[in-house]
């Protein structure tokens, strides 16, 4: 390399080492470090998997911990099948302008707060809600109905604040398979559930998994909609780390709790990647 | 009962599409008998490809019907019609492999397995490519990808396959080799084939019968060689091969030959071929740079009742396609006559004086403004 | 399926009938957000008491709006100055990372930008916490060694940049790198022919071309500052930025405050949008 071509490699090159290893790499490693310590004294540490044990001792975390996990999965797959048709219609069927409006009209609610879009189910569900109200003027309550605090509602937040990141991966996949290649899949004798499982679904699959990923992910380390629309059963294991950490001060064990957090969604991501042949960088990138 | 061997494969009766207030094809009817090579050749836009989408099932007419096999066709969703489609840029399933591709009309079908695996074989067997069953879409040359795409429709052996343009995207040398190919795997397949192009020399090369048309309507059908020697309308004179155009007004009719003096004042012999021209009328003349005759002196183009001189004004070297332009002694447009070579004219120069003849015969005269607006003639494929 | 495969009229109606649907669930939220800056009441529920623009303008108890309210309108400030460092910061970052990838091969390339996509798979609160650690560490070792407290490294703003920069910097990476991937290199090259040096030829052609993608990612990274809570959660001070601030308020219980505020969010973030989407359709 010459002289000045070095200099600008370094130059470019320092920004992000700095970043990812101020701001990512070493804050993992210490907080690795943190959660295999224990606490025997005023200041004094020894090394110990003691924060683990805690965590496979105490059913509540561990209750906690698979049943984020479990409704996060549920809330990927119930996002993806009501996201499929959606983005199909806007990148296959809807055309010209009013494709271009439809994207933007999915867009839109997602530059919004999720406190917000959050705060708004809370008043449509909520026992003087919308939701209840409606119920009691059509005659199916003779009483107010609460829909707040509970899983279902958390569900519907969880769905709804993750839609956006479903459907312009999936949008964006679909608009680049070429109409003819639908047409010579029907061309052949193909019919609506043929074309769709042999060519359309294939076709689509990097941006079902990107979609995917990033819905788990967004999903299992949400700590807000789960807190406002969650009820006192059904905790969040992001609430299990905030208390810990704000509350509780026990860093120790809040960083063991972090640490299994990011593993559990790391091992998902990279079994969703295995199980479709992708790799991140084409995903993600 | 026996199939009527006389049925034709294909046919179109009085087939409209209309888009608004635009006729995009305009009461076509033609039909194609089985076992032939049929091309539909005409300029972008003029309502080829709309014609193949409705045979095909995309599209449906406006009016009119469609029969393959002589039966009614347009009830019959696109997959279940018995035509297949080779599309303009192949549409070949990137997401699955070669055999995958090819076994995938079968699988529709319902076929087992070890029928599909066989198949397969046998025709890519046939197309010249065995042994590339796991191959990827990408993995292979554009003309072998031209090749598969026909393999896939063919082992569902249609009554009818169309292909759309399906030579667009391959280079000149490429596509060359394909018509040659594509011809014999017609042949061998012995299958209907109806083609769309806009490149004459693919449909002349390649068909047993071509339709040329223009604006919604089919303004000949015939064989290459009617289109080429005796085109009817004066658009299928511009459109197939080139030609020199001149206007004028008809002076003398008699029998099948008559006498147009041209805008520069020139005489000129030329033949209606029944078209009904009478003196007074405005005509066109259309003569092909290759029908007329170059000589050295006057004495070479004797027998021949149109003869000039003139000078090169631009030598086209183009080996055997070698064309010179001449500027008449008498005046008037440059003239485009083809260069023998057989040795003759091998030293022909800018400001060569030379003789040129042709028979009136070659002369196709039409009613003035029928032919392709304007320009003279069309780039030559 | 798609327009030229013949389709029952029946299918194609409940197809359509679903994405309506659809688009019903994505508005209802907001919408009813909206429309309850308006209720003339202490609560934004129904029963509906009438009609105000209390909650936006009015100073008096119990009814203080928007524009009177301190609190808000504080933390509606240190939102925009957070966002503002966030983005000016990611979107230099990813400039230079953009062209880092784009330009120059080098060892262990592939594994940098494996590294530079972990921090969109890493969940936010994660991010929040492994920096809160970290700076904690660094902050009580100073203490330690120095007897000096560094301000910086204790929650507060520095923390939330820094925290929200960690994963906003892919996003802003991500959006430049994919446009200069379509920039035709023999452009540069024609302008250093023309007598340009390089890097004025990175200045007066390349950046021009980079521009609609560089102001795209300074406002999606402003908006999605402006609106995180996960990451800043771990990482606020007493500075609450208005996420926070507001969450804090709706833990006690809202009033139609809230939805006033909220619908200004709407109105800004829309704004903000729409003025992208004609930038980048002009240019």
């Amino acid at each position: 390399m010459r002289a000045s071509t070095k200099l600008g490699f370094i130059l470019l090159l320092t920004p992000l080492l700095l970043w990812l290893s101020l701001l990512i790499i070493i804050p993992h490693i210490d907080m690795f470090l943190v959660s295999i310590r224990e606490r025997v004294g005023v200041r004094e540490y020894e090394t110990s998997a003691a924060n683990y044990l805690t965590f496979f001792q105490e059913p509540l975390y561990l209750r906690t911990f698979l049943r984020t996990a479990v409704m996060s999965v549920l809330a990927t797959l119930i996002t993806l099948i009501i996201a499929f048709p959606v983005s199909y219609y806007i990148a296959k069927i809807a055309k010209g302008r009013l494709q271009a409006v439809l994207f933007v009209l999915c867009l839109i609610p997602f530059y919004v707060s999720e406190l917000v879009r959050t705060f708004g189910w809370m008043i449509l569900l909520r026992e003087t809600g919308l939701f209840s109200n409606l119920l009691q003027w059509a005659g199916l309550a003779d009483r107010p109905v609460e829909m707040l605090y509970n899983d279902a509602a958390i569900m519907i937040g969880l769905v709804y604040t993750s839609m956006l990141f479903m459907v312009v991966p999936l949008v964006t996949t679909m608009e680049s398979l070429d109409d003819a290649v639908i047409e010579a899949g029907y061309d052949l004798g193909g019919n609506g559930l043929s074309v769709m499982r042999e060519i359309v679904i294939p076709h689509a699959t990097p941006g079902i998994v990107s979609g995917s990923i990033v819905v788990f992910m967004l999903s299992l380390g949400n700590y807000l909609t789960p807190t406002m629309l969650g009820g006192k059963d059904s905790l969040w294991f992001t609430e299990l780390i905030y208390s810990q950490f704000i509350v509780r001060f026990n860093w120790e064990l809040g960083a063991a709790f972090g640490f299994l957090l990011l593993l559990l969604s790391s091992l998902i991501v990279w079994g969703m990647l295995r199980l479709t042949g992708q790799t991140l960088k084409e995903t993600m990138g | 009962m026996p199939p009527d061997p006389d049925c034709p494969d294909l046919e179109c009766r009085a087939l409209t599409k209309r888009f608004d207030d635009f006729a995009a094809v305009d009461d076509v009817s033609f039909a194609v008998p089985a076992g032939s090579f049929f091309s539909i050749l005409g300029p972008s836009g003029c309502g080829k490809t709309t014609i193949m989408r409705m045979i095909a099932g995309f599209l449906e007419p406006t009016s009119g019907e469609i029969l393959i096999k002589g039966k009614p066709v347009l009830d019959v969703p696109p997959n279940k019609r018995p035509v297949n489609m080779v599309f303009q840029h192949l549409a070949l399933f990137p997401m699955m492999n070669i055999e995958d591709n090819i076994g995938y009309g079968l699988r529709r079908k319902g076929m087992g397995r070890a029928e599909i695996a066989r198949k397969v074989d046998a025709v890519l067997d046939r197309i010249g490519l065995p042994g590339i069953n796991t191959r990827k879409v990408e993995e292979l040359s554009g003309g072998q990808k031209q090749r598969v795409a026909i393999a896939r429709c063919m082992v569902l052996e249609p009554d009818v396959l169309l292909l759309d343009e399906p030579l667009g995207a391959l280079d000149l040398k490429l596509r060359e080799r394909m018509k040659v190919e594509l011809k014999a795997l017609q042949a061998a397949f012995d299958t209907t084939f109806v083609y769309i192009t806009h490149d004459q020399s693919e449909a002349l090369v390649m068909s047993d019968q071509i339709a040329v048309m223009n604006a919604g309507v089919f303004e000949q059908v015939g064989t290459a060689q009617e289109l080429y020697y005796r085109p009817e309308t004066a658009f299928v004179a511009g459109f197939v091969g080139d030609t020199n155009r001149w206007a004028g007004r008809v002076e003398r009719v008699e029998g099948d030959a008559l006498e147009l003096r041209t805008e520069n004042g020139i005489l000129m012999r030329g033949a209606p071929h029944g078209r009904g021209l009478r003196a007074g009328d405005r005509a066109e003349i259309y003569v092909r740079p290759e029908a007329i005759r170059v000589a050295h002196d006057a004495a070479g183009v004797e027998a021949f009742d149109n003869r000039m001189q003139g000078s090169v004004t631009t030598l086209l070297f183009n080996g055997a396609a070698s064309r010179v332009l001449l500027q008449p002694a008498t005046g008037g447009e440059e003239i485009e006559v083809a260069l023998p070579q057989s040795g003759e004219f091998a030293d022909t120069q800018k400001g060569d004086a030379l003789h040129i003849g042709w028979a009136g015969a070659q002369g196709n005269c039409f009613a003035a403004g029928t032919g392709p607006a304007s320009a003279s003639a069309p780039e030559a494929g | 399926m798609i327009p030229t495969i013949p389709q029952s009229r029946a299918i194609r109606l409940a197809y359509g009938a679903y994405v309506g649907l659809f688009f019903l669930y994505l508005a209802l939220p907001l919408s009813i957000v909206a429309v309850f800056a308006f209720n003339d009441s202490q609560f934004p529920s129904l029963p509906w008491e009438g009609f105000t623009l209390d909650w936006f303008f009015g100073d008096a108890r119990p009814m203080i709006g928007v524009f009177h309210e301190r609190p808000i309108l504080r933390a509606i400030g240190t939102s925009a100055f957070v966002a503002l460092c966030v983005s000016v910061l990611s979107v230099a970052v990813g400039l230079s990372n953009a062209f880092l990838f784009n330009r120059y091969d080098f060892r262990g390339k592939g594994l940098l930008y494996i590294l530079m996509l972990l921090p969109l798979v890493i969940p936010g609160i994660v991010l929040g916490i492994s920096i809160l650690v970290f700076s904690s560490t660094v902050a009580n070792g100073l203490w330690e060694v120095a007897e000096y407290d560094v301000q910086a490294l204790r929650p507060g703003l520095t923390l939330v940049i820094l925290g929200q920069f960690s994963f906003i910097a892919t996003i802003a990476t991500l959006v430049i790198s994919a446009r200069l991937q379509k920039f035709d290199r023999s452009l540069e090259e024609a302008a250093m022919n023309l007598g340009a040096g390089r890097l004025t030829a990175v200045r007066t052609v390349t950046l021009p071309f980079l521009m609609p993608a560089m102001v795209g990612a300074l406002v999606v990274a402003f908006l999605m500052s402006f609106e995180n809570f996960n990451t800043t959660l771990m990482l606020v001070g007493s500075d609450a930025p208005l996420t926070i601030a507001m969450f804090d308020r709706l833990k006690e219980g809202s009033t139609p405050l809230l939805n006033a505020v909220s619908l200004l969010l709407m109105l800004g973030s829309s704004l903000l949008a729409l003025m992208v989407i004609l930038f980048q359709r002009r240019s």
